[in-house]
C-alpha cells in the first residue's frame, strides 16, 4: 500500500450568514434591527423575563399580604420595623436607579469611563442596601423572629430573601461588566449591554418600591 | 431598474433617518434624570410623613400610599427603562406579566377574604 494523499482543491471558506438578531458590534441605537420584529431580540427577551417576574413577585407578595397579622403569639411587624433605617435603604436603592442610568446614558455616548465609573458606583450603593438587609435581619432575629417562627416570620423572609436574592445577582452582573469592559470583552453592541443591566437593576428598584410600601409602610 | 433601486435606498435611509432622528428626541437628559430621582426621593419622604404623622386622617392613608407608590413605580419604569417610548411590543411583553400579576393575585386575595378582613 503506497501512501497516496489526494490533494483536495482548494475551497473557499464559507461565509458566515448572520443570524437574525446577531449585532456585529455596530452602534444601533436608534436604527432598526435585523430581526423579523425590526427590534433587538435581546431585549424583547428581558421585557418579557421582567414580565414574568412580575409573576413571582406577585405571588410573594400576596402571600405575604395573607399571612401578615398570622404570627398567634410571637412577635410581629408592628413590634419589628424600623421605618427610618429601612427608609434610608430604600433612599439608597432608589439612588442606585440613578447611577444605572447615567451608567446607560455614557454607554450610549461612548463615554466607556463614564459607564464604568456610574456601574462601579451602583454595584456600590446596591451592595450598602444588601448590607443593611443583612443588618435587618439579624437584628430580626435577635429578637426572636426565626424563619419558621410564624406564617409571617417565613412569608416576610422568603419576600425579603428572594428580592435580596435579585439584588445579589444584579450587582455580580454589575461587577462581571465592568471587569468586561476594562478588558474588552464586552462583544456587540456595548451600549445594549449595558441597558439589558440597567434594566435588570431598576426591575429591582420597582420591586421594592413595592415591597416598601406594601410590607413596611401600610399598618398591619 | 437602477433607478428604481436607487429610489428605494435612498427612502430606506430616509425613513431610518426619520426613526433615528425620533427615537432620539425622546433621549432624556442626564439633568433630567437627576430631576426625576430627585422627585422620586420627595415621593418616598411623603409616603414616610404620611405613616409617621398621627394627625394624617387614617381612612386616606392607604390609598395615599398605593397612590403614591403607583406613580414611582410609573415614574422608574416609564423614564429610567424608557419604556413610555421604546417599541409597542416592548410594552406590551413587560405590561402583560404585571396585568396578569395583579389580576391572578386580585382573584387570589378574593378568595381568600383578604379584602372583607
Amino acid at each position: 500500500m503506497s501512501d497516496t494523499t489526494i490533494e483536495q482543491p482548494a475551497t473557499p471558506e464559507p461565509e458566515m450568514e448572520i443570524p437574525a438578531g446577531y449585532d456585529d458590534g455596530q452602534d444601533h441605537i436608534g436604527l432598526p434591527h435585523h430581526t423579523t420584529t425590526g427590534l433587538s431580540n435581546t431585549k424583547l427577551a428581558m421585557w418579557l423575563f421582567l414580565g414574568s417576574e412580575c409573576l413571582l413577585f406577585g405571588g410573594l407578595i400576596s402571600t405575604y399580604m395573607l399571612y401578615r397579622n398570622r404570627q398567634g403569639d410571637a412577635i410581629g411587624p408592628d413590634q419589628l420595623w424600623d421605618i427610618p433605617f429601612t427608609s434610608a435603604t430604600s433612599f439608597i436603592l432608589l439612588m442606585s436607579s440613578l447611577t444605572m442610568v447615567l451608567a446607560v446614558s455614557a454607554a450610549k455616548r461612548k463615554d466607556e469611563r463614564g459607564t464604568r465609573l456610574w456601574l462601579t458606583v451602583t454595584a456600590l450603593l446596591g451592595g450598602l442596601f444588601l448590607a443593611g438587609q443583612v443588618y435587618e435581619f439579624t437584628v430580626f432575629y435577635r429578637e426572636g423572629l426565626g424563619y419558621t417562627t410564624s406564617l409571617f416570620s417565613s412569608s416576610f423572609y422568603t419576600l425579603t430573601g428572594f428580592h435580596g436574592v435579585h439584588v445579589a445577582v444584579g450587582i455580580i452582573m454589575l461587577l462581571s461588566l465592568v471587569g468586561m469592559l476594562a478588558k474588552g470583552r464586552v462583544l456587540g453592541d456595548k451600549a445594549e449591554t449595558v441597558e439589558m443591566i440597567g434594566l435588570y437593576w431598576h426591575f429591582v428598584d420597582v420591586v421594592w418600591i413595592v415591597i416598601f410600601t406594601l410590607v413596611y409602610l401600610i399598618p398591619a | 431598474m437602477s433607478i428604481d433601486n436607487d429610489t428605494h435606498t435612498d427612502t430606506d435611509d430616509v425613513v431610518s433617518q426619520v426613526e433615528h432622528d425620533d427615537l432620539h428626541s425622546h433621549e432624556i437628559s442626564d439633568k433630567n434624570y437627576v430631576i426625576i430621582a430627585l422627585l422620586l426621593a420627595v415621593l418616598t419622604a411623603m409616603e414616610v410623613a404620611a405613616t409617621e404623622i398621627s394627625s394624617f386622617p387614617s381612612s386616606l392613608l392607604v390609598p395615599a400610599l398605593l397612590l403614591m407608590m403607583a406613580v414611582k413605580f410609573f415614574v422608574v419604569v416609564s423614564y429610567f427603562m424608557h419604556l413610555k417610548h421604546d417599541a409597542a411590543l416592548f410594552k406590551f411583553g413587560f405590561y402583560i406579566g404585571l396585568a396578569g400579576a395583579v389580576v391572578l393575585y386580585s382573584v387570589v386575595l378574593t378568595t381568600f377574604h383578604f379584602f372583607v378582613n
